[in-house]
């Protein structure tokens, strides 16, 4: 039981990296109509954000979590300026292959540069033993993961449904035509909610690295499982997509147990049934197109 | 726009067009001539690729993210049947073929459940599950290792020069191409363009939309299989990088680069990328104190500045000179089905002038 217990949580923290992801692509995807394939990519420079400032400048985890996620935030908003925008107007197939290539370039250019290997990057200090949870006890660092990913979700979630800019932003990814006529100026939040999800993806990169070796192709992977997990929570839906990616890490943790060797597959054969059963999703809206 | 071209077609004359096939069959059988031959075979088999996937991003406005679970599957069918049966290597190719087509049937029935950009997401998911079981399956694949030793045999000829072996090869190939050109050029194939064009009207004429959907999408998948094998033989060698996502993504730059739904565009930006890859990975390119050596890179920058700059590819960019020089026709952006064409469609967020 307790066994048990332990895959589960395990599986809550892998799939609290699902979240924080799939949460960013939403956000994305709902303002913009952009699928960004790059969000891999962002979640790896998080990490090596997070592994240069160590190594190059001696910033701890605490102080790289807070400017690893704004400066990549800041960049993820001059992309947007400078090359997103021009395709948004076109097909979503276009932003699509436009972040396709970017994954590319941004991950030889690490890899030219540190190469393939994994790179190590230590425990922040203070999180190293493990928490007496009562029944037994959990690593630190990871209940720290679990924790923060939940109040990060919560977070996002009351800046979208409390705020001013969160309605502003709601309103603008349901109807963007009626919410300019009623004076708002859309175009201005754009850049801000992709900087938003892209700060996400390299937050979450921070929060990989000390649980995770650090290595170009980190992201590359993961994306594509998140891409499995926003098919089944429903990209339409931030709910959705946060809960599907907590729900996709215990499912996987649990499957190992019972079926070894099936957890990659797990996610994959989850997604066929929610296409089955519920094609827009578990917690998506039926499209209007055909 | 691909029935623009058709018209294009229909008017030129009988006469170029037997010129341009002439000139087409020239060029692929000079080929080993002029570059390094497994250079060549290369081409040849990445060009069928492409075409292939053509037939679904640029006939049927569907964007497959994940045709290299086809690609990468024949390659490993082909060596299999190739090594355990010693059977003549089109033989094994064509079993390969069959091998993708079958893998493609539930992928379809799932993948068409969802349109536009999702139909992109599921086939890569999809693919990516193949790739997984691929590495697991290590006893049939050979997992990290690679399934070596594939032999190309042929009644017994002695087919180890890859000079003869490009004239081997080349006739599944061409037979592959052919095919896909029959489709295009079919009731079935004027179908799919308008389930591109718009989805709904078609189903309301009465055509099963996602049946058709499902068809084009295995016979793709029997092209890129055709296109795998012959690969995977012509090395004697399949990789997991064959099934890996990577793979997807560089037949669908090809497909871009050529020109979307122009069928013989993506023969030309296949083409161009294997020759950029090959000169890439050869001699790499320096730049001061840059060295590029990986092809990563330079796909990546490629993928971006044609996405940017040039998404009527070559063929479309050809195409639409010689129309725009005959009469004013309105040029459509090549899109998906589902999504309504821009012309029809208010920009989902106005560009901040």
């Amino acid at each position: 039981m307790t066994d048990l217990l332990q895959h589960a949580f395990n599986g809550l923290v892998n799939g609290s990296f699902y979240a924080l992801l799939a949460l960013g692509l939403a956000v994305i995807f709902g303002m913009l109509g952009v699928v960004n394939f790059a969000h891999g990519a962002f979640y790896m420079l998080g990490a090596f954000g997070a592994f240069i400032l160590l190594n190059e400048a001696g910033v701890n985890f605490w102080l790289a979590l807070v400017i690893v996620p704004v400066v990549l935030g800041l960049f993820g908003m001059g992309l947007e300026r400078l090359l997103v925008r021009r395709l948004v107007a076109l097909d979503p197939l276009y932003n699509f292959l436009l972040t396709f290539g970017l994954t590319l370039i941004f991950q030889d250019l690490l890899r030219m540069k540190y190469g393939s290997q994994p790179q190590p990057y230590p425990q922040p200090a203070g999180l190293r033993g493990t928490v007496d949870l009562g029944l037994f006890d959990f690593p630190a660092y990871q209940v720290f993961v679990l924790v923060f990913s939940v109040l990060v979700s919560l977070g996002a979630w009351l800046l979208l449904a409390r705020t001013r800019v969160g309605m502003i932003i709601r309103a603008a990814t349901e109807r963007p035509e009626l919410t300019r006529a009623l004076g708002i100026d859309v175009g201005r939040w754009v850049s801000p909610v992709f900087g938003f999800g892209i700060a996400l993806a390299a937050l979450s990169g921070v929060l990989a690295a000390p649980m995770r070796a650090v290595s170009p192709l980190m992201g590359a992977d993961l994306i594509i499982l998140v891409f499995a997990v926003v098919v089944i929570g429903g990209l339409g839906s931030i709910f959705g997509s946060v809960a599907a990616g907590f729900l996709i890490g215990m499912l996987q943790a649990l499957g190992n147990v019972y079926v070894p060797g099936l957890a990659t597959t797990s996610v994959f054969i989850l997604m066929a049934v929610v296409l089955l059963w519920r094609p827009a999703g578990l917690f998506g809206r039926e499209e209007t197109a055909v | 726009m691909t029935a623009l071209v058709f018209r294009k077609l229909g008017a030129m004359s009988r006469l170029w067009r037997l010129v341009a096939v002439l000139g087409g069959l020239l060029i692929a059988l000079a080929l080993p001539w002029l570059i390094y031959p497994p250079v060549a075979m290369d081409i040849v088999a990445w060009a069928l690729f492409a075409v292939a996937l053509d037939l679904l991003l640029g006939f049927t406005g569907l964007l497959s993210f994940g045709h290299a679970a086809f690609w990468g599957t024949a390659a490993y069918a082909a060596g299999t049947i190739a090594i355990k049966t010693g059977a003549p290597f089109p033989v094994a190719v064509a079993g390969a073929a069959l091998v993708a087509m079958v893998l493609a049937v539930p992928i379809a029935l799932l993948a068409v459940r969802r349109t536009g950009i999702y139909f992109a997401m599921v086939t890569l998911a999809f693919a990516q599950m193949v790739y997984y079981l691929a590495n697991q399956w290590s006893s049939l694949t050979g997992g990290e290792n690679g399934l070596q030793g594939i032999p190309k045999n042929l009644f017994g000829l002695d087919l180890s020069d890859p000079f003869y072996f490009y004239y081997a090869g080349l006739p599944i190939a061409l037979i592959g191409l052919l095919i896909a050109w029959r489709v295009v050029h079919s009731p079935f194939g004027r179908v799919l363009v308008a389930i591109r064009e718009n989805p709904a009207r078609s189903r309301s004429l009465g055509f099963p939309v996602d049946r058709y959907k499902v068809m084009i999408f295995v016979i793709s998948a029997g092209l890129s299989g055709l296109a795998g094998g012959l690969y995977a033989i012509s090395h004697g060698f399949a990789s997991l990088q064959e099934v890996y996502w990577t793979t997807s993504g560089k037949v669908v730059i090809m497909t871009v680069l050529g020109g979307i739904g122009t069928l013989w565009g993506s023969v030309i930006g296949a083409a161009l990328i294997v020759q950029v890859e090959d000169y890439v990975a050869t001699s790499g390119i320096h730049l001061g104190p840059l060295n590029i050596t990986g092809p990563g890179l330079i796909t990546g920058l490629i993928f971006v500045g044609v996405v940017l700059l040039f998404r009527r590819g070559v063929w479309g960019t050809i195409a639409h000179l010689v129309r725009s020089r005959r009469r004013g026709v309105p040029d459509v952006e090549p899109h998906l089905s589902g999504t309504p064409s821009v012309a029809e469609r208010e920009p989902a967020v106005a560009p901040k002038s």
